[in-house]
């Protein structure tokens, strides 16, 4: 199997720092009020349930499901590896928090809507990639 | 008493240049052609416009996406105008049209040039490739939240959200197909079509898949080509040469999270809460439609049109369109009538506006619906953005 090409990284700020980082020490960032307990993402420090300012990072289990996915066929780029599967994964804590990403150490083929997934993370640059696989532990 | 600013408006003259797969001539002398085009239609001269409005504006970035924005084409007809925007935060591509149905009823313009140039089908050829994504570049806004996943294409954020609704939906491909190939036939009737060869279902179903359930016939053909309307003052159009066509309602809200991961209903996307605001805004029934010319970006987006403007219901498209009888030019609803994007190639939710004028004043030849129709349904849609119109010929 070819090497996949480079992620393109994305531009990081205040608010997108910790999801984009955490994964350092293995952690899955999402914001979360400080006052309801509600999740607010994207990440934003204003809580649209309460109008709590107290909105802040938080590490989650990482466990989660596909709420959709699809098997790319196309290299869109030369030497791009395919097939890959491009996901949608809710968080357990919150069915209404959704993260794009790969499904990882899963043929394609095998992938399933609602399948129970967890994080792992990839570095890249400075940086660190959340992906999901099928649940093994 | 009007009570809705877009019954004061209508559209009264339409244009389209020559639209292909590789162009001769640069996207401002296409755009020009269409402008002078859709001025003369009307019956209008340069001198009579005094608004320009275009959707998403000028973007200098070699996509061809939008090469040409208000300002080079004001220039280039030397227009003097009280009032003119273009720009993408918007409802979509008929945000355009949204816009200067407001500043009609601001009494800043009577006849308002609206137009889309895409330059896609030259820009893929040369420098921009197939991909959103820049090597070496970090992504900013919104996609970034893809962009590490190997998110080339809007095509793979539209699949997620179809290959839902396929599995909510039980739809099998030999259905989906009916669009392309409804489309494709429709198509062969019309000139201007890029693609005029008949495709089978087997054609359809042998196309490759991109990316699933989307496959290669799926998905809208890259042109260069552009199209323009104008919208005139209710007043104004009536005393014009073209019966006006009236915007009888539009749809342009956001009552939904805006978010390509984060919208509320995946499968459905932007469509229900502005099909439920436009029939808000209207007596008319979507049982009173005659024909439908419905965003085709991909084939799902018509399918997901059928449903949530209310032509069958949530998840009965399926049975809508099998067989393909009732979308065909002599169904019970005509959709797509001129071959659309996927066959006609991609104006942009624009070649679908100069198609419902051009149904609706019994223009289209060879293509042309029987019955003498006069309600056309409209839209446009893509994740969380979404845009419809409901046009009646006075
Ligand atoms: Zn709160």
């Amino acid at each position: 199997m070819t090497e996949a090409p480079p992620r393109i990284l994305p531009v990081i700020d205040r608010d997108s720092e910790a999801y984009w980082t955490w994964g350092r020490e293995g952690r899955l960032a999402i914001h979360r009020c400080g006052d309801c307990e509600y999740y607010v993402h994207p990440p934003v420090p204003f809580c649209p349930q309460c109008e709590s300012r107290k909105v802040a990072p938080e590490a989650v289990s990482g466990r989660g499901r596909v709420v959709t996915f699809t098997v790319n066929h196309k290299a869109w780029v030369p030497g791009l590896p395919v097939p890959y599967v491009l996901a949608l994964v809710s968080i357990d804590e919150q069915d209404d928090v959704r993260i794009p990403c790969n499904i990882v150490d899963c043929a394609t083929e095998d992938v399933t809507f609602d399948m129970a997934v967890e994080v792992v993370f990839e570095p890249s640059g400075d940086l660190w990639i959340p992906l999901f696989r099928p649940v093994q532990s | 008493m009007i009570r809705f600013a877009e019954k004061n408006t209508a559209i009264s003259g339409v244009g389209m240049s020559d639209v292909s797969r590789g162009a001769t001539r640069s996207a401002l002398a296409l755009t020009v052609d269409a402008a002078l085009e859709a001025i003369a239609d009307a019956g209008l001269t340069r001198a009579d416009i005094d608004g320009i409005a275009t959707w998403p504006g000028e973007r200098a970035d070699g996509s061809g996406f939008s090469p040409v924005g208000c300002a080079a084409l004001q220039d280039a007809l030397r227009l003097e105008v009280n009032w003119y925007a273009g720009g993408g935060e918007a409802p979509g591509q008929y945000g355009a049209v949204f816009n200067a149905i407001g500043a009609i009823a601001a009494g800043l313009c009577r006849n308002v040039l609206i137009f889309r140039t895409m330059y896609e089908a030259t820009a893929r050829k040369t420098a921009y490739a197939n991909s959103l994504l820049r090597e070496g570049q970090r992504q900013a806004g919104p996609f970034s939240w893809y962009a590490p996943y190997y998110t080339y294409a809007a095509a793979l954020q539209q699949a997620l959200f179809f290959n839902l609704y396929v599995h909510k939906s039980g739809i099998t491909p030999e259905q989906v197909g009916q669009i392309a190939v409804n489309q494709r036939r429709n198509a062969a009737l019309n000139p201007k079509a890029i693609y005029k060869t008949p495709i089978s279902l087997d054609d359809y179903l042998a196309s490759p898949i991109i990316a699933t359930p989307l496959r290669l016939y799926d998905c809208d053909v890259p042109i260069d080509g552009a199209a323009a309307i104008i919208v005139s003052r209710m007043d104004v159009a009536r005393g014009l040469r073209n019966q006006p066509i009236r915007i009888e309602a539009i749809g342009s809200s956001m009552r939904y999270r805006n978010s390509w991961t984060q919208l509320a209903e995946l499968d459905t996307q932007a469509q229900p809460r502005v099909a439920e605001m436009m029939w808000g805004r209207t007596d008319l029934k979507p049982a009173d439609v005659d024909i439908a010319q419905l965003y085709d970006g991909f084939s799902f987006h018509t399918i997901n049109w059928l449903e949530n403007f209310g032509f069958c219901e949530r998840y009965g498209a399926k049975d809508f369109i099998e067989g393909g009888r009732r979308i065909a030019l002599d169904g019970d609803l005509p959709v797509n009538t001129g071959g659309g994007a996927l066959s006609g190639g991609r104006l942009h939710a624009y070649g679908a506006v100069h198609e419902a004028c051009t149904q609706l004043w019994g223009r289209a030849g060879a293509r042309q619906v029987k019955g003498d129709p006069r309600i056309c349904a409209t839209s446009t849609s893509g994740g969380p953005l979404a845009g419809a119109m409901l046009l009646v010929r006075d």
